[in-house]
């Protein structure tokens, strides 16, 4: 299935083709030999690593395991995140760590304005994207599912717009489908659901929202059985993506028989 | 490098039957059951008992650290939490009784109603695995807790997980192995020797998988040995000469930890353990004989060694969730340590094959214990003095320290 969408529909962010459409975190995960698995079962080309909770080892170091060579064992792209950051400025330095420890000028943004809540702080995650796009970083950027910010943040050159679903861990699923709509129908760059994800059809409707992709972490980490949860991701988002894609039948009030009752066919 | 003819001109060198590498709990209770089935000992650690031995809270928990998908290590955790009362009288019968050993039981609480649920979840997990639980209401709770917080949303008590001190434990271990060597006349320098091993000493000095036969140390010296125990933590994977092909996927998972002294007028603060799930982070709170309080513990991979400030916040923010008072105690010591991770959580503890399938002579690995050090000390202990006599259960067999080294497993004939 990859294969195939990766050849017929492709994610495409910042000129890199991607077969598939779920992005993975790697928070909360209890074992690495247990991520690792989630990880390969969900499908993902593509995973984000919080660089204040993971430090990557020094080049030439033969240290044990850790996430980084789980990562390039499976061929996974690392994304780094800026997770913990509560300024602009903290945001810029963890970046340029990322930068320079993992060589991609990809990072996901994230600038969280309290730990209560740990909704994005919308001031100062205009300066951090303003600021890292000029520094030359392809920017992800978390955001509310506000659709004034995500266009403004597309405008200061964000390389794809992150809205969440629901605040980070809650697991409440899509809270304002309608607002999500409206990123998408405005977006010129990819729209990626990201947080708040419960269980599969949360994916799932994501992209019948017309989301190019859907990032998750806890949704699959936390869950009892990580691998059968990476799963029913991996199908829910191909399923929401092909839905999206497939013109579904206008919501009607009264019934509609799926064959007309007149000159039926006898078989 | 060789070992085969001990150089009569360094007189200084060490002979010994069973060579331990660290002197951390697992090394030491090694050591000790080593010891005790009649085998000459020596223990080589720079500074024993002061990894992460030192910061560990001493839970004896194998009920309420079940972790889902990690149930292929219960068996393990259970018969070592049984083998701890006997570990502990035994020692007490040999004149050294300060362990810290309680028969307290486990409170497992919960903050709000998500975490009730999460607690909830675990506990059918934990009862379907034949495991003790039992629901409290917070108000029974709050009768044998009385200063616990009133606004909690699950209760479970688990009666059969106790605790230890594990300085205490490292201690009474360390002299117990000393003065009993003493007693048959080797002396202190003998039995702890207070130095690192940079690396094995191997009877074919040009082949790693050959017959080990003693450890070279980094004052130059070297202790001749009829089976060397490799039980140093992180460190393992970084001495020289290890058989080749062995992958030891050590990683340090870091855990900051707390400790206090609770007011004359609030004590007991708790007599039970408490492990709290506050908004789904984990903390604990464990109380001492002594009216000191331990309360821990992150869990961080940021490679960084010292005490996290933002640790210290969330731990005493999480407890007092848990009990309020804890705002009241004095605050005595933040500790970091790195606890030895594995990919799978499990303990890398066994022999490892040989060319001909067989175990490396010699050769015993006991590491990668990552949160469970304590509890599984007197498994890792009978497990080790079993294959010392030859004894290999294969019950054991998905621990085995080579399991992570595809150079050294049974090819399949084709």
């Amino acid at each position: 299935m990859t294969q195939t969408m990766l050849e017929t529909d492709p994610l495409v962010i910042d000129g890199i083709p991607l077969g598939s459409r779920l992005i993975m975190g790697t928070g909360g995960a209890p074992s690495l030999d247990g991520l690792g698995a989630a990880l390969l079962a969900s499908g993902t080309e593509l995973t984000t690593v919080a660089m204040r909770r993971y430090s990557a080892p020094a080049a030439g170091s033969t240290g044990g395991t850790n996430l980084f060579d789980l990562l390039l064992e499976n061929n996974i792209r690392v994304l780094p995140n800026t997770a913990g950051c509560f300024t602009a400025r903290e945001a810029l330095m963890t970046a340029e760590l990322g930068r320079e420890a993992l060589e991609t000028d990809w990072v996901k943004l994230e600038v969280i304005a309290d730990e209560h809540t740990l909704l994005p702080d919308a001031v100062e995650l205009v300066e951090a994207t303003e600021a890292l796009v000029a520094r030359g970083f392809k920017v992800f950027a978390y955001t509310n599912d506000d659709p004034v910010l995500a266009l403004r943040l597309e405008q200061l050159g964000a390389a794809a717009v992150m809205p969440l679903g629901a605040p980070i861990g809650t697991g409440l699923g899509i809270l304002n489908p309608h607002n999500i709509e409206l990123i998408v129908s405005r977006a010129s760059v990819p729209v990626i659901l990201d947080a708040g994800i419960g269980t599969a059809s949360d994916a799932a409707l994501a992209m019948e929202l017309g989301c190019d992709a859907v990032l998750l972490a806890s949704a699959v980490t936390r869950a009892q059985d990580p691998v059968a949860m990476a799963q029913a991701f991996r199908h829910a988002v191909i399923g929401g993506r092909l839905a999206a894609q497939a013109g579904r039948i206008p919501r009607r009030t009264h019934a509609l028989a799926s064959s007309a009752m007149e000159g039926r066919p006898d078989l | 490098m060789s070992c085969t003819a001990p150089d009569p001109l360094a007189a200084h060198d060490l002979s010994t039957d069973v060579a331990v590498i660290g002197g951390g709990i697992i090394g030491l209770g090694i050591a000790l059951e080593a010891q005790r089935a009649g085998h000459r000992v020596t223990l080589i650690d720079p500074a024993p008992g002061t990894g992460a031995t030192f910061a560990a809270a001493g839970m004896l928990a194998p009920v309420s650290e079940l972790h889902y998908q990690e149930e292929n290590l219960l068996p393990l955790t259970l018969a070592s939490a049984a083998l701890w009362p006997g570990f502990i009288r035994a020692l007490a019968d040999d004149g050294y009784p300060e362990t810290g050993f309680r028969f307290t039981p486990t409170l497992a609480l919960g903050a709000d109603a998500a975490d009730r649920t999460a607690l909830a979840d675990l506990r059918e997990a934990q009862t379907s695995q034949g495991l003790d639980v039992a629901q409290l209401t917070i108000r029974e709770a709050r009768k044998r807790e009385p200063l616990l917080s009133p606004n909690l949303g699950a209760a479970h008590l688990i009666a059969h997980d106790h605790q230890v001190d594990p300085r205490a434990v490292a201690a009474s271990i360390e002299a117990r192995l000393i003065a009993a060597a003493g007693a048959e006349g080797r002396g202190e320098d003998q039995t702890v020797v207070r130095a690192r091993v940079t690396a094995l000493l191997h009877e074919d000095p040009a082949d790693t998988r050959s017959r080990i036969c003693g450890v070279l140390l980094d004052d130059g010296r070297s202790v001749h040995a009829r089976e060397v125990v490799i039980a140093n933590g992180l460190g393992a994977a970084g001495l020289g000469a290890l058989p080749e092909g062995l992958v030891l996927p050590l990683r340090p998972v870091h855990g900051d930890i707390l400790r206090l002294r609770v007011p004359e007028h609030l004590r007991p603060l708790c007599t039970a353990t408490l492990r709290g799930v506050v908004r789904g982070l984990p903390v604990y709170v464990v109380p001492r004989n002594d009216g000191t309080v331990v309360i821990g513990a992150s869990s961080r991979e940021d490679c960084s060694a010292g005490v996290n400030a933002g640790a210290v916040h969330q731990l005493l923010r999480d407890a007092q969730v848990l009990l309020p008072a804890v705002a009241e105690l004095e605050l005595i010591e933040t500790t970091a340590r790195a606890r030895p991770g594995t990919p799978d959580n499990a303990p890398l503890l066994g022999r490892v094959a040989a060319s001909d399938g067989t175990g490396i002579p010699g050769l015993i690995i006991a590491t990668g214990f990552f949160r469970h050090g304590v509890l599984l000390a007197p498994m890792a202990a009978r497990i080790t003095t079993q294959l010392l006599a030859g004894v290999c259960d294969p019950a054991w067999d998905r621990f085995r320290p080579d399991r992570f080294s595809p150079a050294l497993q049974p090819q399949e004939i084709p």
